[in-house]
């Protein structure tokens, strides 16, 4: 088992250094520099950790040749447009669709008109004088380049020129529905899982009451989710209805970290939004299965004085949003900073260019990647724990109060 | 925070929404309550086979119990009845003892009884005869002493003498 | 970004780091007072150290 998290993240790191290689190489040609750049560095990880229009295994260098493959496009912009991805041709080219045309750009569609320019802005904080001649803060967009298409596709995409810090592109964006690519591994990790426990409940039925073969290995994962999490913070009266989603969490999360681990680069839970998609479920299962003590408990706070009861309420009601916030920050957070650091050190082993400093972060790496295999197990533990945990606030009938 | 918002996108939420519920709905109930329920059952019979076990053992035990009970019982009951036994064979060689004693004693009683009436008997019969024996010797010498005068008066004068002498 | 605010994002992580390192420790002494009762005293651990990491996630993502 061990070895072979140590072999996948020994993969990791081979392919990471081949693609870090890859990148300077590129860098040689053009500008004929060594070693790699901040901005490139943070640019390499920012693009490891972002999701994706196409399967994009790897690209030669020599020839540019891609190998993956392509995935569904699907957009919402007054009306639906579906098309696959390889239409975009990695962002050389743009996309027709109905009467709108599509451009691609860093893992981005942008939804532009060829006859407009495409502007590039940038965030800043200023200060007022609001009418009430006090002075006030605001955020202003200011457009700090215009560029016709042509322009914008000889600057950036031709010769994959970088963005300067913090600008974006600030034309249409159409609301993607795509079958991205952590949508499209989301659908491969659910099947296996599906097909995993299928198998596992089927071996049931053949053997009476003991499970074989795989079943025999998830048993105890399962029994630990119902022993340990489910019935020490649910009860025994009410833990039987939420195992469901307990188990459904645990095993999602888990697989699919262990999944982000592996050199074909998913990152599903440093995704803000399937973290939200999962804490959301969490808010909306606690508040329409609470009984009537856990309002009683927000509104109107047994055992305090009157006036706290109300200055309690507004907090404890902010309480139940900011709990499953705070699980999704968590996982995100997680998943996120440790694939950052995972990525710098092997970035730094670019940066150093040295034997000894570049095998020392080599070694490094692996430790990291070590823990990161706990950390994913962890998280799981963690998310599925304080799931259990608000559950059982949400049916708890104060009996040991 | 704003990187977050800005990396927020509706259509992953959507699609993770819409698949984890599809995963959840179909593990549900293809994987979860199958295994559960599995489990469930497994748990119960393992439960009453051991419950059933202590019960057993319990039963065992008061069945012991009663067996001791039943020994000790027995026991008791038993030397009772050697006690009693011994204490009626005590009890019959002692009547018959006394019995015989009884019997003995009357029998030496009626024998001691006869002798004495034989005796007296005897005696009676002796002191007749030897009555009768005195009365024919008083009359032989009587006859004898009578048969002279001097003689019926030595007699005389020694009976006389006999007297005063006493 | 400007200094201050990066500093008081340290600060926050340098406190959160100290309170995990309390919770960590207590729970270890717990543990070996009553090592009965390990699982609960982890799932204890677990739940504190995860709402002050909470804590300090909350800073470093104010701050990026």
């Amino acid at each position: 088992m061990i070895l072979k998290f140590i072999l996948n993240t020994f993969i990791l790191t081979m392919l990471t250094f081949s693609l870090s290689a890859e990148e300077t190489g590129s860098h040689e040609h053009s500008e004929g520099e060594k070693g790699l750049t901040k901005e490139e560095i943070d640019e390499g990880i920012d693009h490891h950790l972002q999701d994706a229009h196409s399967f994009h295994l790897m690209t030669n260098e020599e020839t540019g040749a891609h190998y993956g493959f392509p995935l569904p496009v699907i957009l919402w912009d007054d009306g639906l447009h579906m098309f696959m991805s390889s239409a975009f041709h990695h962002g050389e080219d743009l996309v027709k669709s109905g009467d709108k045309t599509f451009m691609l750009f860093h893992n981005k569609i942008y939804s532009i008109n060829e006859s407009e320019p495409i502007f590039i802005s940038k965030k800043r904080d200023t200060t007022i004088i609001n009418k009430e001649g006090k002075e006030e803060e605001i955020t202003v967009t200011d457009t700090i380049h215009s560029y016709s298409y042509s322009e914008f596709e000889q600057n950036f995409i031709s010769h994959e020129g970088h963005l300067p810090e913090e600008a974006f592109i600030a034309n249409a964006k159409p609301i993607d529905f795509s079958i991205t690519k952590n949508v499209f591994l989301i659908i491969v990790i659910g099947l296996i899982l599906f097909l995993m426990f299928f198998f596992a409940a089927r071996s049931y039925k053949k053997h009476g009451y003991l499970p074989s073969g795989l079943g025999r290995f998830l048993e105890p994962i399962i029994l630990f989710v119902r022993d340990n999490i489910a019935k020490p913070n649910i009860g025994e009266k009410h833990y039987k209805r939420y195992m469901g989603f307990l188990l459904t969490v645990f095993f999602f999360i888990w697989i699919v970290n262990l999944f982000g681990l592996t050199p074909i680069g998913v990152n599903i839970t440093n995704n803000i939004a399937v973290t939200s998609a999962l804490a959301v479920m969490v808010y909306l299962i606690t508040t329409f299965t609470a009984k009537k003590n856990y309002w009683l408990h927000i509104f109107w706070m047994p055992g305090v004085p009157v006036p706290m009861k109300f200055i309690l309420a507004p907090i404890e009601l902010l309480g139940t949003i900011i709990k499953p916030f705070s699980l999704l920050i968590r996982l995100y957070a997680n998943i996120t900073a440790g694939h950052i650091v995972i990525m710098s050190i092997l970035a730094m082993m670019m940066f150093l260019s040295s034997w000894i400093g570049s095998s020392l972060s080599f070694f490094l790496a692996i430790v990291l990647g070590i823990l990161e295999l706990l950390v994913a197990a962890l998280q799981a533990y963690i998310f599925t724990m304080l799931s259990a945990l608000y559950f059982g606030s949400a049916v708890d009938e104060g009996d040991h109060h | 925070m704003e990187k977050l918002i800005n990396e927020f996108s509706i259509g992953m939420f959507f699609w993770q929404t819409l698949l984890f519920l599809v995963l959840l709905f179909l593990l549900r109930k293809f994987a979860w309550k199958p295994i559960l329920k599995a489990v469930n059952s497994r748990e119960e019979n393992i439960q009453d086979a051991l419950d059933m076990a202590v019960k057993t053992k319990a039963e065992m035990k008061k069945l012991q119990t009663q067996n001791e009970n039943l020994v000790k019982e027995a026991r008791v009951e038993r030397d009772q009845m050697i006690k009693e036994a011994k204490e009626t064979g005590n009890k019959l060689v002692e009547d018959s003892k006394k019995k015989a004693k009884e019997e003995a004693d009357k029998i030496i009683e009626n024998a001691r009884a006869s002798i004495n009436s034989e005796k007296n008997a005897a005696i009676a019969e002796l002191k007749g005869q030897v009555a009768s024996v005195a009365l024919e010797i008083a009359e032989k010498m009587l006859r004898e002493e009578l048969s002279s005068s001097d003689k019926q008066k030595t007699l005389a004068s020694k009976l006389a003498e006999d007297i005063s002498l006493n | 970004m400007e200094i201050p605010v990066m500093v008081g994002a340290g600060l926050v992580v340098i406190g959160a780091g100290i309170g995990i390192g309390k919770i960590g420790g207590s729970a270890m002494e717990a543990i070996a007072r009553q090592p009965e009762a390990t699982g609960k005293i982890q799932t204890a651990m677990l739940i504190a150290a995860a709402l002050i990491e909470g804590i300090g996630f909350a800073a470093l993502f104010a701050v990026g």
